[in-house]
């Protein structure tokens, strides 16, 4: 036995890679995940319309801050600010009452500001209102502002939201009205009415799926990709392809074809499975969606053909597929919000795909978002795919042109 | 999907003209060590070259050079167009998840041939090979031998001009090699200018022209008759190991001991024989052994 834990030993230090990743790999998942994994929402991005917009901006406690206020918008403008993704929280002034708009696809920050409404409305004292609030069985007693949040959220909130998804509410100016069946909490002196848009229901499958079809296509693009490069390279056809007349960049899009090809049907089966079964609504066009999981499946087959081009087997490809593929599903905004990981973690998230493919997919398919508000992650997408598949082309053509890259001293 | 220049290429500079292949004095250092040293071979059209060694001699280094897989640090390459080349890296250098009419398929239409030329070809191969019976085989499940000789027939399926095949018969049992080998001597009979490394010196003796490597260094080049003409001093073979300073001039072959004597020293016991190849290129081995050790002048 000792023969072999030395063996083992001896070819465990020479594979510097698995140690690295058997000693870093804890270090760091404990690292990310103590700073990331978070769903405390500390921050709740908010924006003011109508008459009052200037005064409700200045009066509105933390958690809230204003990230823009005009007094001169009215709903259509303040629905624009969420349905692009520059506010969670919107409020929206001039009727007999004020409604509260919130973004149902930031999870956890919606959940976040339902409750500090809910605490507010707790904390104004409003005997005659919060008594009418609980007798409708929306909001706990006793000004437990967690539960009461949580009970906004399940009950009446979604079916309101719903409301004013379909146009009712915003139409008909209802809003500033009363209506039975509508959530109502306190926002300092007066009741606003609360409306949950896009995800009235704040289901968690609605935001996940456009996430994991992220994932899935990570998962292809990535891992697949670089395995199959690396083979070539183990079954010594990789020196074949540097002597036939072909291009690198003939052999790299030839290679990288068929995968693409998988992967984008891949994702059409996971976008159909998760509107059909577990009923994902799908809002926006299809086209822009499209563009956004080509561009990004590029990137990610492209990061696929760099860990290809640095492994020297399929162990090492793999290795380094996970490493990717790790922070990718923890720091993208797939599971724990943007704005919840901390600032030294957080950038890390932004030099990921998935995170740019995430705003895409949730943008579209839930928030019915058009190309022009998506622009910041159409073009960063773009930007890391420039960088990923320059890089891996050049490691590429390292391999494919050796005589004008690959000079031996 | 093609696009390499379709002319001669050198490597750097020098115009190569058609049929007259090889490298210059090219040098390569690989992780520090000189893995060639100012290596010239020549590849003529209509021959075969073959380049010997032990282990580590450079062969591989010296045939990635000249098929245009490395760049050497100094010295000029000819060779043709990446058209015109057929190489077979150490391996069979085939796609094992292919079968093999596959994976001949890939290959012609990589360089370009046409669906009836790549029929052909590939027909008239597999027949030469016997590998007829295999066609829908795939190429991990072919034995040691047909995966060679379908590297092989890979390689020569364009017809190339320059055909540089790296240990063929490594490890394939001799009807196979016997068989790889008439393909071989086919193309060159053909007019294609072939080069091949062996490790076995019986298969070297075939070919028109040898350079023997050693540490990437040339340890001996010519003609077959050329290495044996130029052994110095002389051979005899002896029944058992010699004693004494003869030891360190011997060899095992067969069943008796080769050892040879340098110019000018005594001649011990044993019957004088003429040296074959593999004698050459051993004593051309020792004689570089003993001058570095400092024994021989």
């Amino acid at each position: 036995m000792w023969a072999m834990i030395l063996k083992e030993f001896r070819q465990l230090r020479r594979d510097r890679r698995t140690l690295a990743m058997m000693i870093l790999m804890p270090v760091l998942l404990l690292v990310v995940l103590g700073y990331a994994a978070s769903f405390d929402v500390s921050s709740i991005a908010v924006a003011a319309s109508g008459p009052q917009a200037s005064t409700v901006a200045g009066a509105l406690p933390r958690p809230f801050h204003v990230v823009a206020a005009e007094n001169t918008q009215g709903r259509g403008w303040a629905q624009d600010q969420l349905r692009d993704g520059n506010a969670v929280v919107a409020v929206v002034t001039g009727g007999a009452r004020p409604v509260v708009l919130i973004d149902g696809t930031q999870l956890f920050a919606a959940r976040a500001a339902l409750t500090a409404l809910a605490g507010q409305a707790a904390k104004s004292g409003q005997a005659a209102q919060a008594g009418q609030v609980a007798e409708s069985g929306q909001v706990a007693q006793s000004g437990q502002a967690a539960q009461a949040g949580q009970a906004a959220q399940s009950g009446q909130a979604a079916q309101s939201g719903h409301a004013a998804q379909s146009g009712h509410a915003a139409e008909s100016g209802q809003a500033a009205q009363s209506e039975p069946g509508t959530s109502q909490v306190a926002l300092q002196t007066t009741t606003p009415q609360v409306h949950v848009l896009y995800n009235p229901k704040l289901a968690t499958s609605d935001i996940m799926i456009p996430g994991l079809a992220g994932v899935v296509l990570v998962f292809i693009g990535t891992i697949i990709t670089s395995l199959g490069v690396v083979r070539e390279r183990q079954s010594g056809t990789l020196e074949q392809l540097a002597v036939m007349p072909l291009r690198p960049r003939d052999v790299f899009l030839g290679k990288i074809t068929p995968y693409f090809a998988v992967a984008a049907a891949d994702l059409a089966i996971v976008l159909v499975v998760g509107v059909a079964i577990f009923g994902v609504p799908f809002r926006g066009s299809l086209l822009v969606f499209g563009l956004g999981a080509l561009l990004f499946l590029f990137v990610t087959l492209g990061i696929g053909v760099l860990i290809s081009s640095v492994s020297q087997n399929q162990g090492q490809a793999i290795q380094l597929a996970v490493m990717t593929l790790l922070p990718q599903v923890l720091l993208s905004g797939l599971i724990f919000p943007l704005s919840s990981i901390v600032a030294g973690v957080r950038w890390i998230a932004y030099l990921l795909p998935l995170t740019y493919f995430n705003e895409i997919s949730r943008g579209v398919m839930l928030r019915a978002e058009p190309i022009g508000a998506l622009w910041q992650p159409f073009l960063y997408l773009t930007l890391l795919g420039a960088v990923i598949v320059t890089l891996a082309s050049l490691r590429f053509r390292r391999y494919l042109a050796p005589a004008r890259s690959r000079r031996a001293a | 999907m093609t696009g390499r220049p379709v002319g001669p290429v050198t490597s750097p500079g020098t115009r190569a003209d058609a049929g007259d292949w090889g490298t210059d004095e090219i040098s390569v250092l690989y992780q520090g060590r000189l893995a060639l040293d100012k290596i010239t071979l020549r590849a003529v059209a209509g021959q075969l070259t073959a380049v010997v060694g032990g282990d580590g001699a450079g062969k591989t280094t010296l045939l990635r050079c000249l098929a245009g897989v490395l760049a050497p640090g100094s010295g000029h390459v000819r060779r043709p167009s990446a058209r015109q080349i057929g190489y077979l890296s150490a391996g069979s250098g085939t796609y094992p998840d292919l079968t093999v009419q596959e994976n001949l398929d890939f290959r012609a239409s990589a360089y370009g041939l046409s669906s009836a030329q790549a029929r052909e070809q590939s027909g008239d191969l597999l027949g030469r090979a016997g590998l007829d019976a295999a066609r829908d085989r795939l190429a991990g499940q072919l034995s040691g031998g047909m995966r060679q000789k379908l590297g092989v027939i890979a390689a020569m399926l364009t017809s190339p001009r320059l055909l540089v095949l790296d240990e063929p018969t490594t490890g394939v049992d001799p009807v196979s090699r016997s068989g790889l080998w008439w393909l071989i001597a086919r193309a060159a009979a053909d007019g294609c200018a072939v080069v091949l490394a062996t490790t076995y010196l019986d298969e070297a003796e075939r070919a028109a022209a040898v350079l023997a490597l050693d540490d990437g260094r040339e340890l001996a080049a010519g003609t077959p008759d050329q290495i044996i003409a130029a052994v110095p001093g002389t051979l005899r073979s002896v029944a058992g190991r010699p004693p004494g300073s003869d030891e360190q001039r011997a060899w095992r072959r067969g069943g008796r001991w080769r050892v040879w004597d340098p110019p000018q020293s005594a001649s011990g016991a044993g019957q004088p024989i003429q040296p074959d190849l593999q004698d050459a290129v051993t004593v051309a081995a020792l004689a570089r052994e003993l001058r570095l050790a400092g024994s021989l002048r």
